[in-house]
């Protein structure tokens, strides 16, 4: 047992800040506003390092996946505890695509290249709110799975969890390895201290990753899907919507409360594109 | 992002004050380090102190277990040598810091500050003993120190003061009274200014505590000596170098005080800009008005060029420039009049609203109104500022 934790921490907009729509309706505003570690992610940051204070565990490595900006959010992890960083570069277009799958990817590579005994996630990042990062993870290295943990004790080398789960609390057993993914009450972030900020960045162990990189992760980024405007419609009556409406219905397609269903109809002739997030 | 996330973060304050771009001039210029000063600073402003602030005011509470849990990430002594329990920083992380824990409460920040002042005073002047039996307990905030200057007779004129210390085998019997001494009755230790021969009395008591307009959350006496024995040991530095050193003191005082305006006067225009918004009059919002954007610019400007000039101050003495004393006398004077004018102005911009004490704001006014006057008159640094001007002739 290697005893090492590999953290994912995500950069994301801070939550503080009122997120405004780009002109181009691509996306988000994101050049020059505020961004820090997910906060899900400074919850699964400090059940690391309590876990190496403990000594249940020897190393934290803190990884993130984006571009050059990233390696701050590796830096305030560097400042709660963690021991290394490791900044997967990812930026332009490549950034643009990467999601959950592809983030489980590269942390499965990594997990593999640097014998981690646990993968410690947030879990769900607070700008895209996917929730999949930590299960695709696991099923990539068919590994247990701990998700919505909200209390975690190892023992020996099985892991107690409780998860918060719709119906109250589970208590499960796991083997390691393992991936948990942290949720709100597993613990309260502690601040970076002075001293820790300064020895962080004197020692600055930040790796640098490239995914497609040979040596490397040798990960592909392939895109998965692509978000294009409904063509404009010549006008006509609007008899599209309810009979899509219907059709819906009939089919039984319910709505759950995680997928988002978006339908983009088109005013007149039968011209509907349906996209499902 | 759906909204049951925003409510899971009730726990933790929301914290507007980083927020503003425009004004995150708070961390333009700075290091990578700097920003993470800046960054647990605010966090921690945001999270231990602003919720607290108003409070604190109105019970006239001296926080101690903030001020021991800010100790604990490293503010006790933020400019004191790491070897005696320091942070071992510099003039201008300093200033960052304190800059933005000012957002969360100015008054206990500036209390902050004045200990600060106090266990620098120690580690650089006190001798190997002193530094290892003062320092450690004072970054730790295990101990809360004073600085004791000012007397009922001499204020602005420092120099003037009457405080006696007779010498008397290996103790120095103290006689005199220090007024306004910020902490005082609360803090363990005292860096007390005197003047060595005089006559005395018995041990140490204190006047009443002060009723403030602001800076309610430290407590304010008066600090009396009736023959008060205090060991040789004691003294910091030669006999004679008393003066010297307070005014040593007073120079990084007046940039930390400056930087607590500053915190102060960042957040007020976040909170004129952020009402500015919502209130609406005339059929639209006030941030519509042509008079309140401008005022508002004006402010901003004034913000901007105040932080500049603290900077540039604690740069200046961090490197012992000659300038350092006139500059750090200029931010002082600056930062502090522009400020104090920026959150009156804020004030104004809440209108009825603005003189609620439900409303931060009117706190930010009165606890910034004393930094004018204290750690040397807005009208002493005038003086210091003329008098180099015209001694370079």
């Amino acid at each position: 047992m290697s005893g090492r934790v590999l953290v994912g921490v995500k950069r994301v907009i801070d939550y503080a800040v009122k997120i405004r729509v780009k002109p181009d309706n691509t996306g988000v505003v994101t050049d020059g506003v505020k961004h820090s570690m997910n906060p899900f992610c400074e919850i699964a940051v400090e059940e690391a390092v309590k876990l190496k204070e403990k000594k249940l565990i020897k190393e934290v490595v803190a990884v993130s996946c984006g571009p050059q900006q990233s390696q701050e959010t590796i830096r305030t992890a560097l400042a709660m505890g963690a021991d290394r960083g490791i900044h997967v570069d990812v930026s332009g277009k490549d950034y643009e695509n990467l999601g959950p799958l592809q983030v489980s990817k590269i942390l499965a590579a990594l997990a593999k290249q640097e014998d981690a005994q646990l993968i410690l996630l947030g879990k769900q990042a607070i700008d895209d709110d996917c929730n999949q990062t930590g299960q695709m993870t696991a099923a990539l290295l068919d590994w247990p799975q701990g998700t919505f943990a909200s209390e975690v004790s190892l023992e020996g080398d099985k892991i107690n969890l409780v998860r918060e789960i719709d119906g109250g609390l589970e208590h499960i057993k796991i083997n390691t390895p393992a991936v948990i993914t942290a949720d709100l009450r597993l613990n309260t972030p502690r601040y970076a201290t002075l001293p820790n900020i300064m020895d962080s960045l004197m020692n600055n162990e930040t790796e640098l990753h490239k995914p497609n990189h040979r040596t490397s992760l040798c990960v592909g980024l392939i895109p998965l899907f692509e978000t294009v405007a409904p063509e404009d419609m010549q006008g006509g009556t609007d008899r599209s919507g309810a009979m899509l409406r219907h059709t819906v219905l009939q089919s039984g397609l319910g709505l759950h409360t995680r997928s988002l269903v978006v339908f983009s109809i088109g005013i007149g002739k039968n011209k509907t594109k349906l996209g499902t997030v | 992002i759906i909204l049951y996330d925003i409510r899971c973060f009730s726990v933790r304050a929301v914290s507007v004050f980083n927020v503003l771009r425009s004004l995150s001039a708070a961390s333009h210029g700075l290091t990578d380090e700097q920003k993470e000063f800046q960054k647990v600073a605010f966090d921690f402003a945001a999270n231990e102190m602003a919720p607290h602030m108003a409070e604190w005011d109105q019970k006239e509470i001296f926080p101690v277990e903030t001020m021991r849990k800010a100790a604990q990430l490293g503010f006790g002594g933020i400019y004191v040598q790491p070897d005696v329990g320091g942070s071992g920083l510099s003039r201008l992380d300093t200033s960052i810091i304190f800059e933005a824990l000012s957002t969360g409460c100015v008054s206990t920040t500036a209390y902050i500050s004045i200990h600060n002042m106090c266990a620098w005073m120690i580690d650089s002047y006190g001798n190997k003993e002193q530094r290892e039996k003062f320092c450690p307990d004072l970054c730790s905030m295990e101990k809360f120190a004073s600085y004791c200057l000012t007397e009922p007779g001499s204020g602005s004129d420092a120099a003037s003061l009457l405080t006696s210390a007779q010498r008397k085998g290996d103790h120095y019997i103290l006689n005199g009274s220090k007024a306004f001494i910020s902490g005082g009755g609360d803090t363990d230790v005292y860096v007390v200014m005197c003047r060595t021969g005089g006559k005395g009395p018995k041990g140490i008591s204190f006047g009443k505590k002060e009723k403030k307009v602001g800076w309610n959350s430290q407590p304010t006496r008066a600090v009396i000596f009736e023959d008060c024995a205090v060991p040789v040991a004691n003294r910091l530095g030669e006999e004679g170098q008393g003066f010297n050193i307070a005014m040593k003191g007073l120079n990084g005082g007046r940039i930390n005080i400056a930087s607590c305006s500053l915190g102060a006067a960042h957040a007020s225009v976040q909170l004129a800009r952020d009402h500015l918004l919502v209130r609406k009059q005339f059929g639209e919002t006030l941030s519509n008005n042509q008079f309140l954007q401008f005022k508002l610019a004006e402010m901003a400007t004034k913000l901007v060029a105040s932080r500049l000039l603290i900077r540039e101050a604690a740069q200046a003495l961090q490197e012992d420039r000659p300038d350092a004393v006139a500059i750090c006398s200029m931010a002082k004077l600056f930062a502090t009049d522009e400020c104090f004018n920026i959150c009156n102005q804020a004030l104004q911009m809440h209108g009825g609203y603005g003189y609620l004490k439900d409303y931060a704001v009117q706190q930010f006014v009165r606890d910034i109104r004393v930094h004018q006057i204290l750690e040397g008159t807005n009208e002493v640094m005038r003086m210091i500022i003329s008098r180099n001007l015209l001694s370079e002739s």
